[in-house]
């Protein structure tokens, strides 16, 4: 392996690991926000517990994320320092301003943790949410904007390999930020409403504590009404990108969707295996005329094909596949939430619920795949944008570490990855398996359901 | 009036750097006494004092590190280059180092039961952490870089070999113990605990005798290693000479048992002069010779950029922070354990 594959290897396998953990990390806070509103309004005490078993859940995932960011923070220097030195004189102002928001949120997500029972009116506490959810979303919006900036670099003037006039914020809201902060921030929120949608179906399916269902109902109600929300913005997301792709990066639409002739009317490639010597795809789904539909609203617009990029500013085609399973498994956590509303308001005629068991099979499936979703959309994302790191001006192969080591460093790394998934899975198991919510809620909130009577509520730890 | 880049982009990134030594070793020497009182069968006298201050406090620590090392790139871009490129392989083992601490202190405080090995995991890469940690510093001194036509290199066996760089890596470990051993007599002081208090005022009266050493041995190896700078470092004299006035302060009052919080504040004083005599000495380079804040500064936008932004930062950012003291430092119940949480 060259250099530049080992650095890209080591790269990816870090961001794919700390997509998962950013993702819950930007998703959660929405989610205890909601709930813990909802428990103080509507005086309901199941609310309240979940909203306080997911923070619980969700301080061990946040471990991961930080060091997982820490990680990736050092690893732009150490793997791709000639990046850096270029990435300081221009994207350093965002990066900066995503330590603070991590550190807002940081400090008023241990202040929320520890202070369930210190304040007289609840409302006090829940207003902690607010900065959390800011700070969590905020660090999302900068980090996206700094890797906007390497897919379609802006805010300098290019003079005989110099960067000179750097304007920082013209480098910060280059021209696909928008539309890439809008589609992350948005994801990341559906993700987490459906991987909860999913432990509710689980706990549904397999119950252990015959107590519990009236909680796991309630939750599934919550989450897939803002599971739907979302995943329609994520839609009009995905739709706003697409047209997006097509005016600043039409080499990475063309090589999504297999589009080798510049042409109108172009077709919507779906699934399928291409034969690369011969641009042959086979097995394929062809949507007559969406692709240039989905470029500019109109039949009569002209995509660009692959044959009009130069040979080696193309993408690697492979990510075509990338494509068709995150738009699939986006589609299907829409469909599946669309059906459990339609099964709720027609469940007088049809004697079908919305606890079905096997609807409860299809929600359980959302969670997963929603992730799934996300990782195949980043995979996209960042190999679109090869041979490149910052498109058209700096190639990977040339931003890559001249030291010695980086194969051994890949090795430590996937072994430390390894290490921490398996044993931020087998807390997670163990913190909620022995323990039934209605446990909980008795200990945290007593037999009447909302205030403490014994002053033992609210013990975060055993 | 124009406002000196380098010179405000270094003051920022020295107070910040110096405010994560402190804090970072209050948090990595609390987990290893952690493990060292399982080991002895005192742990019911301190890990519940240890775990009330570190819960609500342990995401932050993480972010003045952060903030440091984004903060550098940022204004001094070609640190990225000349210590990414040397520090591969020793940063990266920080980086796992570290993982595993943040990592590992979350799973054991947040699992049904705490296990000795998972204690074990994250008290003993605490001490290691800024062992590796300074290894950046000690690069910084130059003498271990060589630059060639490719690219540059790192002289891997001229740092196994130097006594400068081992001194600091033990000044760096005893100094974790020192630091926090400090703070935890004054937050055990303050839960009025008196078995605690007892048993970390002896950890501390023990640590100050190789702190003394070591910094000796620190200012023999620069002088070997880097005369220019020792020589610089004479000229403030009076930072150190304040240091070891301020460690002498701390020493008698925690020896008398009088006034911890007075305590610790001289310990961070002696920390703080040390730590800015060695910064200002250093200067101008940020590496040596390669790195001088004068001509390696970003351009005039983003620095200006940068300063604005940090501004503003620090005011979302102290209140917070003094929120957090107030609630989970200087509440007088909290620390008791007498609140429910």
């Amino acid at each position: 392996m060259d250099e530049a594959l080992i650095g890209r290897t080591l790269t990816g396998l870090t961001l794919s690991f700390h997509i998962i953990f950013a993702t819950i990390g930007v998703g959660v806070p929405i989610i205890f926000m909601v709930l813990e509103f909802l428990g103080i309004k509507k005086q309901d005490a199941h609310y309240l517990t979940m909203a306080r078993r997911i923070a619980k859940g969700y301080t061990v995932t946040v471990a991961v994320g930080v060091v997982t960011g820490t990680i990736i923070g050092l690893q732009l220097s150490l793997i791709w320092p000639d990046f850096m030195r270029l990435g300081g004189q221009i994207i350093a102002l965002p990066l900066f301003m995503e330590t603070f928001a991590f550190f807002f949120e940081a400090i008023f997500l241990g202040i929320y943790l520890y202070t369930w029972d210190r304040f007289k009116n609840q409302f006090n506490h829940w207003l902690l949410t607010i900065p959390i959810v800011i700070g969590s979303t905020l660090s999302a919006v900068f980090i996206t904007t700094v890797n906007s900036f390497m897919n379609t670099p802006a805010g300098f003037d290019f003079v005989d390999g110099e960067f000179l006039n750097i304007d920082p914020v013209a480098a910060m809201l280059n021209p696909s930020t928008w539309v890439r902060v809008f589609h992350v921030v948005v994801t990341a929120y559906m993700t987490i409403a459906f991987l909860m949608a999913t432990i509710s179906a689980v706990k549904l399916l397999r119950v252990k504590f015959v107590e519990d269902k009236e909680y796991h109902k309630k939750g599934l109600k919550v989450m897939m009404s803002i599971g739907v929300i979302t995943a329609l913005l994520t839609l009009l997301a995905g739709d706003f990108s697409a047209k997006f792709l097509h005016e600043e990066q039409p080499e990475k639409l063309a090589a999504f969707e297999w589009h080798f002739e510049t042409e109108d009317r172009a077709d919507l490639v779906l699934f399928g295996i291409l034969d690369e010597e011969t641009q042959e795809v086979k097995y394929e789904l062809r949507i007559p005329w969406v692709l240039s539909i989905l470029a500019g609203n109109s039949v009569d617009t002209e995509v660009t094909g692959l044959n009009d990029i130069p040979e080696d500013e193309r993408p690697p085609l492979i990510i075509h596949y990338f494509f068709d399973l995150m738009v699939f498994f986006g589609t299907y956590a829409l469909g599946v939430s669309i059906v459990y509303f339609l099964a709720k308001l027609t469940k007088k005629w049809t004697k079908i619920n919305e606890h079905h068991p096997i609807l409860l099979y299809l929600y359980a499936l959302t969670g997963p795949l929603s992730f799934l979703a996300i990782e195949a959309g980043w995979f996209l994302a960042e190999m679109g944008r090869q041979p490149w790191i910052v498109r058209g001006y700096m190639r990977v192969s040339d931003a890559v570490t001249q030291a010695d080591g980086l194969g051994i460093t890949l090795i430590l790394f996937a072994i430390l990855y390894a290490v921490l998934g398996v044993t931020c899975i087998y807390v997670l198991v163990k913190m909620f398996k022995d323990k039934s919510a209605e446990e909980e809620k008795i200990s945290w909130y007593g037999e009447s359901g909302i205030k403490a009577e014994d002053g033992s509520g609210g013990r975060l730890l055993p | 009036m124009t406002l000196d880049y380098e010179i405000i982009g270094i003051t920022v990134l020295w107070s910040f750097l110096y405010l994560y030594v402190i804090i970072a070793s209050i948090d990595f020497g609390a987990g290893f006494f952690n493990f060292y009182s399982k080991l002895t069968g005192d742990d019911n006298i301190i890990s519940p004092i240890i775990s009330r201050y570190l819960n609500p406090v342990w995401e932050t620590t993480n972010v003045f590190f952060v903030f440091f090392f984004v903060g550098i790139v940022g204004f001094y871009p070609d640190t990225a280059y000349y210590l990414g490129t040397t520090l591969l392989l020793p940063g990266s083992i920080a980086l796992i180092l570290l993982s595993i601490r943040g990592a590992y202190y979350a799973f054991n405080s947040y699992n049904t039961e705490r296990k000795l090995t998972w204690d074990a995991l994250y008290g003993i890469t605490g001490l290691l952490i800024p062992a590796s940690l300074s290894i950046a510093l000690v690069i910084s001194e130059g003498g271990y870089i060589k630059e060639t036509a490719e690219g540059i290199d790192l002289m891997v066996d001229e740092l196994l070999f130097s006594t400068y760089g081992w001194s600091v890596v033990f000044l760096a470990i005893i100094s974790v113990l020192y630091i926090s051993s400090g703070f935890l007599t004054f937050y055990a002081a303050k839960a009025e605990d008196k078995k605690a208090t007892d048993l970390t005022r002896t950890w501390y009266l023990i640590w100050t005798l190789p702190t003394l050493v070591i910094t000796q041995f620190v200012f023999l190896g620069l002088r070997d290693h880097n005369p220019v700078h020792f020589e610089n470092a004479q000229n403030y004299w009076y930072l150190f000479g304040l240091s070891l006035l301020a460690m002498l302060i701390a020493v008698y009052l925690i020896y008398r048992r009088r006034n911890y919080g007075t305590a610790f504040v001289m310990i961070m004083l002696q920390y703080g002069f040390a730590f800015f005599g060695y910064g200002i000495s250093k200067l101008p380079y940020i590496v040596y010779p390669y790195i001088d804040i004068s001509t390696s500064i970003v351009n005039e936008n983003m620095a200006f950029a940068l300063t604005i932004v940090f501004a503003l930062g620090l005011l979302l950012l102290i209140p917070s922070i003094v929120l957090l003291a107030r609630l989970f430092l200087f509440d007088k119940d909290y620390v008791k354990g007498n609140k429910k949480y």
